[in-house]
């Protein structure tokens, strides 16, 4: 036979010493998540991009299903779950069978995750434009969709669990690790978050009320951004980071104790969101306390992926894959240093309810999130479908249009919540609101939504000119793409034999 | 010491069931910390006698609210500074909230807090404000949603929200929920003919407006206090009834 099956260890257990231990990894799942996120990312930053009209500009609310208030939604579900979680969910599958020398435990588990995935983003992009929402930030998805997407979920944890049970490498990479924070934590958080009490088929009301409800919601709001947009994001650089820069990670130790911080701490740092709320003091103070901690963790994170560049800068030059996960990962550190200072009581007081928070989270979701996930797929294409990029000058232009892109639409963001925040609390000698007429205080800004537009949209064409480029890459691949094979000594120590040094990152 | 934690978890590196585990108890310890004694201790949000559910209509007109995504630019949650109190009103307590599922308090303001709006405007200057937002401010940006003043409210889902709304803890008797509909429509009525009595546009009752007016209404003002927003006069609210 060509293709063997991939053994179980009681076959391969049986098997002469001297013989190979053959298997395929599946690579056309990892395609699949690839094609998807591109799309999806178009979708949802195209949505992104006609609500940013919006606010300057109401005519853009077009009748009752596309107007902002119904598209907001749909935008953040979109880039986070369709987008980001395809390109998680790409990544996982490729490095995660590289990690444990094993195929994915079931083809089709994969498949069921990859279709039933997508389902679900379609029902999202019906429901939500039809005012089908609980209104919960990023939980905003009704009863019944809540359900399919637990199901799902369990069968990517279940398939992913039993290819690590099934590993031919006995040690488990850092970036293993992140992928069973993220798999554990997203499961407990959408089920705790989403118990409601269905009143028809896609009417429900959630089974907490008002300050449970508001602490509930932000526990999962806060960690949606840790376990969804962040823990899977680090694995995916522990993993891909060192395969462009050929370079092993920079510390071990680093990485240990970055990892257990970070997921013991983030849980705490939802009640921020929450400051001065009517929320008791002293939960907002913890989560103040907490968020402040994460600072460090956080960049234990950066560290570790900026310096395992140390020596391996001069390759800049040459790879658009390394500059997008350096400035990905720039950005990273930023939005975490930004992040415990917005969570500080007095700084929380001027930002919050204002357009900081969206120049925040849009530094952590195009900088951090969307390049890190370009830089991956620019490095994957030609790998998966085994042929060149292209046109490495256009990923330039994406490149230079996005980095551009995202400071021209955070810095008036920026400017708009700094300006708006203390024109609410401006007082006069008298003792009176400056501005009482709350109307002005949203004219002073309207310009700077207009700007944001005007970024929004390079990073926007930076996107388009990667899927041309993707396209027309994927255009001259060959027409049988096999999956990779791979040949392994069986070792007679087993499971449990082998060095399995942190280094050691080979395909 | 350190070498030991550090070949310690080289081994914990082998074990993805005892690694999980792990992380299972570390992202736990937590959220529990914060949620248990808010459910546990009642300090924590202290009742308020004078804060009742929300009447069938304006239970809907709730949903109208969620429906529309004005969660996305109105906060419902004044905080306790001066500045916004001189603005919006006084400030929101934890018992306020306590029927309000799901809470509804906001992360953005792109247009004003809309804690204390119930009374602040007539019901007329409600419809128009949907109808058309540049007709009573000439200068909003925010979107006109003038099907509500078109589309027929659904009154035969008030029973079956109202007895899901029971199942999550507000505490709705069986006889109000039968009685959810025609109550509804009473409190419907008594809007659409004060919105005609003011010069609006007549024959409102049956419409979603409605519903959502009631809700703006009530919003914020079981707490009466002395800083209850310039402009309020009783005759402005729609009169709650029979829930109560």
């Amino acid at each position: 036979m060509e293709t063997p099956a991939s053994p179980t260890p009681a076959q391969t257990a049986r098997r002469a010493p001297a013989q190979l231990d053959v298997f395929r990894y599946d690579d056309g799942i990892v395609r699949m998540f690839v094609i998807a996120t591109v799309t999806w990312g178009i979708v949802g930053m195209l949505v992104g991009l006609l609500i940013a009209v919006q606010m300057p500009f109401w005519k853009a609310n077009l009748g009752p299903y596309l107007t902002f208030g119904r598209l907001r939604p749909l935008h953040t579900n979109a880039v986070i779950f369709a987008f980001a979680g395809n390109a998680i969910f790409a990544a996982i599958y490729y490095s995660t069978q590289r990690l444990c020398k094993a195929r994915m435990f079931s083809d089709v588990m994969s498949r069921v995750h990859f279709w039933g995935w997508q389902a679900i983003i379609v029902a999202a992009a019906i429901t939500l434009p039809l005012g089908l929402t609980t209104s919960k930030e990023y939980a905003e998805l009704e009863w019944p969709i809540d359900l399919a997407i637990t199901v799902v979920w369990v069968v990517f944890a279940v398939n992913f669990f039993w290819t690590l049970y099934k590993r031919r490498e006995p040690h488990m990479y850092v970036a293993l690790w992140f992928y069973i924070a993220t798999i554990i934590t997203v499961a407990v958080l959408h089920v705790g978050n989403s118990l409601a009490i269905p009143a028809s088929l896609f009417k429900s009301y959630p089974v907490y009320a008002g300050v449970q409800d508001a602490l509930v919601q932000w526990w999962y709001g806060h960690n949606a951004v840790a376990f969804f947009l962040t823990t899977p994001f680090l694995g995916l650089m522990y993993y891909f980071l060192p395969k462009a820069a050929e370079r092993p990670v920079f510390s071990y130790r680093l990485s240990i104790i970055h990892f257990w911080s970070l997921v013991f701490i983030y849980i705490w740092a939802g009640p921020h969101h929450l400051n001065y709320t009517a929320l008791p003091e002293w939960a907002a103070t913890l989560g103040m306390v907490f968020s402040v901690m994460l600072w460090m963790p956080s960049w234990g994170g950066m560290i570790n992926g900026l310096f395992t560049l140390r020596g391996a800068w001069y390759k800049l030059r040459d790879s658009v894959v390394l500059r997008m996960f350096v400035i990905g990962i720039t950005f990273y550190g930023m939005a975490t240093f930004e992040g415990p200072l917005l969570s500080v009581k007095s700084v929380n007081a001027l930002s919050h309810y204002t357009d900081w928070t969206v120049a925040h989270v849009h530094a952590g979701a195009l900088g951090w999130n969307g390049f890190i996930i370009f830089g991956m797929i620019y490095w994957l294409v030609p790998r998966l479908w085994r042929t060149e990029l292209w046109s490495p000058r256009l990923a330039n232009w994406h490149f230079w249009l996005g980095t551009l892109g995202i400071l021209v639409y955070i810095i008036p963001m920026y400017v708009a919540g700094v300006t708006q925040g203390l024109m609410w609390r401006a007082f006069d000698d008298a003792g009176r609101l400056v501005y009482p007429d709350f109307m002005e205080t949203v004219t002073q800004i309207v310009p700077l939504y207009w700007v944001r537009v005007v970024g929004g949209s390079m990073y926007f064409t930076g996107v388009l000119l990667a899927a041309v480029n993707l396209t027309m890459s994927i255009r001259n691949a060959p027409k049988l793409l096999p999956d990779p094979a791979v040949a392994m000594p069986l070792s007679p120590a087993g499971r449990h034999g082998g060095d399995g040094g942190h280094a050691a990152l080979a395909d | 010491m350190k070498q030991t934690i550090f070949r310690r978890h080289r081994q914990l590196e082998g074990w993805p069931l005892v690694f999980t585990i792990l992380v299972t108890v570390g992202i736990l310890v937590g959220g529990l910390v914060e949620f248990i004694p808010l459910v546990l201790v009642k300090d924590n949000v202290p009742r308020i006698a004078s804060v009742k559910p929300f009447t069938p209509l304006e239970a809907v007109g709730r949903d109208l609210y969620i429906r529309e995504g004005c969660v996305n630019c109105h906060s419902q949650m004044i905080r306790p500074f001066r500045a916004e109190i001189e603005r919006y009103g006084d400030f929101t307590k934890a018992g306020e909230t306590v029927y309000e599922h799901p809470f509804l308090w906001g992360s953005k303001r792109t247009g004003p807090d809309l804690q204390r709006i119930g009374g602040k405007y007539p019901n007329l200057w409600h419809v128009r404000h949907m109808e058309d937002p540049r007709s009573t401010n000439p200068q909003s940006i925010m979107p006109p949603y003038a099907w509500l003043l078109k589309d027929d409210l659904d009154f035969a889902v008030i029973p079956g929200r109202l007895r899901a709304l029971s199942r999550v803890g507000v505490p709705y008797t069986d006889a109000e929920i039968a009685d959810a509909v025609a109550n509804a429509e009473r409190q419907a009525t008594a809007i659409a003919q004060d919105v005609a009595a003011q010069g609006g546009p007549a024959g409102l009752e049956r419409k979603e407006i409605v519903a959502l007016v009631a809700y703006l209404q009530r919003m914020g003002t079981d707490v009466r206090t002395s800083q209850a927003p310039a402009g309020a006069t009783a005759t402005d609210v729609a009169t709650p009834d029979s829930v109560h």
